[in-house]
Formats: C-alpha cells, structure tokens, sequence
C-alpha cells in the first residue's frame, strides 16, 4: 500500500447516494451519524459528495439535513450508476479534498463502489456497520504498542449476525466503512440551512472498466416502506397461512401501522420481500414491533433488536423470540389479536370520545 | 479456448444453526464446512456457459484457505469443473478483505482468464467486498449483484442482469471482466456418482497447490501485516436483557396485557 501522510486528512464525508436525482434515504442517516461523529473530531466539517448527472438541486436538502459542504459533481457520464465512473469520481475527491473518515451506504450501489473505491486510494473498508464511534485503537492502552486516539471505531455483525467484531483502519486514511440502511438515525432537519457547495470537476477517464447499459427497469413496489414505519406488525411462520394475515392487517389498521413479516412468510409466498425484516431482509427499528407466531431466529432477531419496544406472541414459551422481547405473551394469535385489536379501537374511540 | 475462473470460499454451514461452545464462543469445528452457496451459484453460471461449447470453454476454480479447503474444490470438480488451483500458505493467514483480494488478484495475474465470477459474498464475513476488489487490482470491469449472465465466448462480451434496490439493470461489459453473482441466480446441479470417483481418484492432478511464492503480489499487501483494517474487539452476540414473559390465563387477559403496555407506554 502506498504510505500516505495521515495528518493531512481532515473532517468527514458521506457518500450522499441519489438515484434519478433523489436522494436515497440512506444519505440523509449517513449524516446524522456524522454529525454526531464530528463532535468527537478536531475537524467538525460534515461534507455530503454528491455524484450524478443534474443533481445541484439537491444541496439543500444536503444542508438541511447537516451538510456543512457539499462537492458537486456533475457529468453526463454519471447519469445512471456505473462502478468505473463513479470509482473515478468518489476516488478523485478523496484523493483531492482528503478526509479522514468517508462513509458509504450497504446498499446495492454502496457495496459495489465501497470496495472498488477503497482498493482504488488504497486504504481498508468495513462493511455492512451497525456502530459507529470514535475512540481509541487499541481499546485499552497496552505497554510497547502505540495507543491511537480519535479513531473511528466500526462495529458490525458478522456469521449471520451470531457474531460482532469493531474493527479500526489506523494506520491508512481515509477510514472507511459502508453502512447498513435503516440503523442511523437523520437529524431533525434544520429550516433554512444552508451549505457550502462546491462543483468540482475530475477528468473522468473512458477507459475499458467502463460497461454500457443497455436498459434500465426501475420495480417500482406500492408496498409500504417498512424501514420507516413507527409501528410494524410483524407475523411469522406462525401465522399459519396468506389469508390469515387479515388479523395482523387490521391490528396494523387501528394502530396506524404496517405489516412486516419473517423470512419464513416470503419464502411460503405469504408477503413479499419488500416487506421481510431481518439479516437477508430489511433493517428496522420502530417504536413498537409486534412479533406474532415469529419465533426468533437469529437472523431475523438482527434485524429487529434495535425496536424501542418489542411485544411477541407465540404459542411455543420456549421459543427464541422471548429472549429479545420487552413484553412476552404466551398464547393463541388466533384469539388474542382480534381481541386486541377490538380492544385497541374500543380504548380509542372512548379516549376521542 | 475460452477461460473462466470461479473463486470460491469454503465457510461453515450456519443454516443447520450456530453451534456455540460452553464458553459460550463460536464452536467452528462443529459446524459442516460447504461451498459458499453465492460462488457455488456462480460455479453453476460458469457450467452453463461450458455445456453450450463444452470443447472450447474451460472452468478453473480457484480458492484461498487451509489445506482442507481442498474438499470445495473436490466437490466443484465432481459437478463439472475441468480442473482447480488452491493457494494456501501460513503468510496468508488473517487477511482482510484488502489482503484477500490481493492474494487472489496476485494468484490471477500468473493465470489467464476471459471471465472471472466471484459470489457475491460469503455466508460467514458477508462483506460483499472481496469481487469488486480482485477486478480493482486486475484493471478489469465489475458488475456486481448479477441475476443473470449471458456469455459471448466467441465476441468476448458477458450481458448481466445486475440487481439494484429499486430494479435492474441491463449491462454489457468487454471481456476480460468480473462478474460477482447471488444465489439466487440459480439452482446449482448436483455432483454426479461419476464425477466425484473422478475427482478423488485424480485430485493430484487436477488441483495445483500454490503458496506464497507462486503469486504475484507484494509482501505489504498480504496476510495479517498487510490488512489495513485491524479487529479492536470480536465477541459473540449478546443477546439483548430479557423483558417479561407471561402466560395469561385467557386470550381476554393476554389481550388487556397488551392495551396496558401500549396505554402505559403512550402508543395509543
């Protein structure tokens, strides 16, 4: 690797991730987190790299959502995704502007750039984190080796989240790390703020990386978002069939909730994907997450234990599900939730009343 | 003759579930040992672009491990792979993603290749990283997340239907590329009772062992020294405190537990 001058990186930058010139939601959680990260840092400046063809509207959103800096950079050639330009472009920027900490969303096009972009400035790449802190490498002081302050500190699961690991890059920069979507949390946005944009231009380089798209097919789903969903009823195998998932609708319907589901339910054709929580799913953290008849595998556990308040009912007392819940119930789903649901609309209409 | 080479990764299985020890850590040994299921995918892709010119197309898998890794390779041969290479050394050991890839890229440039496909990632690091970085120190193409793969042998261009979150995209690249697939892609055959004699009876001569010296890369860029990411803290998962857990005399009761946690807690 080639040796860089470490102290010459400065601040941190997200990858402000658009797609047909909106910005994913990932970018807006991507700074959040670096504006808590920047308190922790001797250069607090949050700079958002947006990349794409016609995005300069963009920045304010950038701002308002904690952007002190955004670097524009707009080309034709970056209209739709493609890893060889998009490389040169994020690659160009850090090579450029130097910052310390750069940090990507795990999404489809992330894990794509993330690593060719750190292979291409030479430095190491986390994937898929859950945590981000700043502290120091090694943890604990250790006689003989140097303790290393105001690192970034990148935890993630890994073995299908049985196990965790917090990984530093402390001897190269910039320290990088994809980020899974659904875990950070936006700030609240700030009206008016305003950010400094600079539209800065790579030479991008046509050469024989570059692949031609040959159409593109957006799937555009009418299921809701679940990643943003304050409340979500989820059902699992236990549910027992796609018909009966009507209870859970309704219980969803009263509460002003979603319906989400187990990888089970997707794998028997019950719901579809967009709306499997878990490792292979989506990542979420409501405020309240009914699991019913889900008993708790490990990967679906991953993708849920970040809810404020976790209620499960099942059948089975020594099922996994009640190892993470707040509140346990042992019982039929068959009965209770109609009952709860009646319940819930009662207790509403008499508080309205 | 047109060269594809397949990377694959033994990991262990945790779809029969994780077995743990008493101490509470990760119990590998109990675990069975399988072929990653996103490369065998793509070892499945590569099959398919052999069996429609099977004089002319060769399929190489390649794999970086400990010596029993040689146990994927056997079964990647007994499901139709012409022949294989393993590269393992005691210097490799504790590479990251950056040092892996590395490796295999320096492994790469001694062999010759029109098409590589990597999995998208392996069950037990789930980095997705270690294809886009081969292509990177190769200079060559990457399309990730493929769903599909159409191979011209004989125009040297490979099509992929490549998965986005919102779609997907059609995408052409020049050959030599990089192809990294999910499972998805299709449903791997099984070994034949012919093929795995085969295998085993000429494993020596089918499976080239390289070590450090036959690859094509830099000391700094290998193994635990040369992996610029470096582990603070490993642990096994701790699950969450335990909340409460009750068994309500009827649906009714279970059903007032319920609207009290949520009035309590201001839900509703």
């Amino acid at each position: 690797m080639i040796e860089k001058n470490l102290e010459e990186y400065k601040g941190i930058a997200i990858y402000a991730q658009q797609v047909d010139g909106k910005l994913s939601n990932i970018a807006l959680e991507l700074l959040g987190k670096a504006r808590e990260l920047a308190n922790d840092l001797d250069d607090k400046t949050v700079t958002a790299v947006l990349i794409g063809e016609n995005v300069g509207g963009l920045t304010d959103e950038l701002a308002k959502y904690g952007a002190d800096r955004v670097v524009v950079i707009d080309d034709p050639e970056l209209k739709d995704y493609r890893t060889e330009p998009y490389t040169q472009a994020l690659a160009g920027y850090i090579n450029e502007f130097k910052p310390e900490i750069v940090l990507v969303g795990a999404t489809a096009i992330g894990r794509d750039l993330g690593p060719r972009t750190s292979a291409r400035v030479e430095t190491g790449l986390t994937a898929d984190c859950t945590v981000l802190e700043i502290g120091d490498f090694p943890l604990v002081a250790a006689p003989g080796t140097e303790q290393k302050h105001k690192q970034l500190l990148m935890t993630r699961p890994a073995f299908g989240g049985n196990t965790i690991a917090t990984i530093a890059c402390p001897d190269h920069r910039p320290q990088m790390a994809t980020v899974r979507p659904g875990v950070m949390q936006k700030i609240a946005p700030i009206a008016d703020a305003k950010a400094e944009v600079i539209n800065w231009k790579p030479a991008l380089e046509k050469n024989n990386c570059y692949v031609e798209i040959e159409k593109v097919v957006k799937e555009v789903s009418n299921v809701a978002d679940i990643a943003e969903a304050k409340i979500l009823v989820s059902g699992g195998r236990g549910v027992g069939s796609a018909e009966n998932f009507k209870l859970l609708d309704d219980l969803a319907e009263v509460l002003h909730g979603t319906v989400s589901c187990s990888r089970a339910v997707v794998d028997n054709g019950w719901k579809p994907k967009e709306l499997q929580v878990g490792q292979t799913g989506k990542t979420v953290r409501p405020h309240v997450y009914f699991a019913i008849g889900i008993s708790g595998a490990i990967q679906h556990v991953a993708g849920m234990e970040e809810s404020d308040i976790i209620i499960a009912i099942n059948k089975d007392e020594t099922a996994p599900i009640f190892d993470v819940a707040d509140y346990g119930i042992v019982g039929d789903l068959n009965k209770i939730v109609p009952l709860l649901t009646d319940k819930i609309k009662t207790a509403l209409a008499s508080k309205n009343a | 003759m047109f060269k594809i080479v397949v990377c694959v990764k033994q990991v262990p299985d945790t779809a029969g579930g994780v077995k743990f020890k008493a101490d509470g850590t990760l119990d590998r040994g109990a675990m069975l040992a399988i072929m990653n299921p996103d490369d065998k995918a793509g070892l499945e892709a590569a099959l398919r672009i052999k069996e429609k010119d099977p004089e002319n197309v060769k399929v190489t898998l390649l794999t970086m491990g400990l010596p029993k890794a040689e146990d994927v390779l056997i079964e990647g041969i007994a499901m139709g792979a012409d022949d294989a290479l393993l590269v393992t050394d005691r210097v490799l050991g504790g590479a990251d993603t950056w040092a892996t890839s590395s490796t295999i890229a320096g492994a790469l440039k001694n062999m010759e290749y029109d098409l590589i496909i990597t999995g998208r990632q392996a069950i037990d690091g789930d980095t997705a990283q270690v294809g886009p970085q081969i292509a990177e120190h190769l200079a060559i193409p990457t399309i990730s997340y493929a769903k599909e793969i159409n191979c011209d042998t004989e125009n040297k261009t490979v099509e992929v239907k490549r998965l986005f979150d919102d779609g997907y995209m059609m995408v052409k690249a020049q050959l030599p590329a990089l192809v990294t697939c999910l499972a998805e892609l299709n449903e791997p055959r099984y070994m034949t009772p012919g093929r795995i004699f085969y295998a085993l009876d000429h494993k020596d001569e089918l499976i080239t062992v390289w070590g450090r010296a036959n690859l094509d890369v830099d000391d700094s860029n290998i193994g635990l020294k040369g992996s610029p990411t470096k582990i603070a803290k490993a642990s096994d998962k701790v699950a969450k405190g335990k909340g409460t857990t009750v068994t309500p005399e009827s649906p009714a009761d279970a059903a007032d537990y319920i609207l009290n946690v949520l009035t309590d807690k201001h839900v509703i």
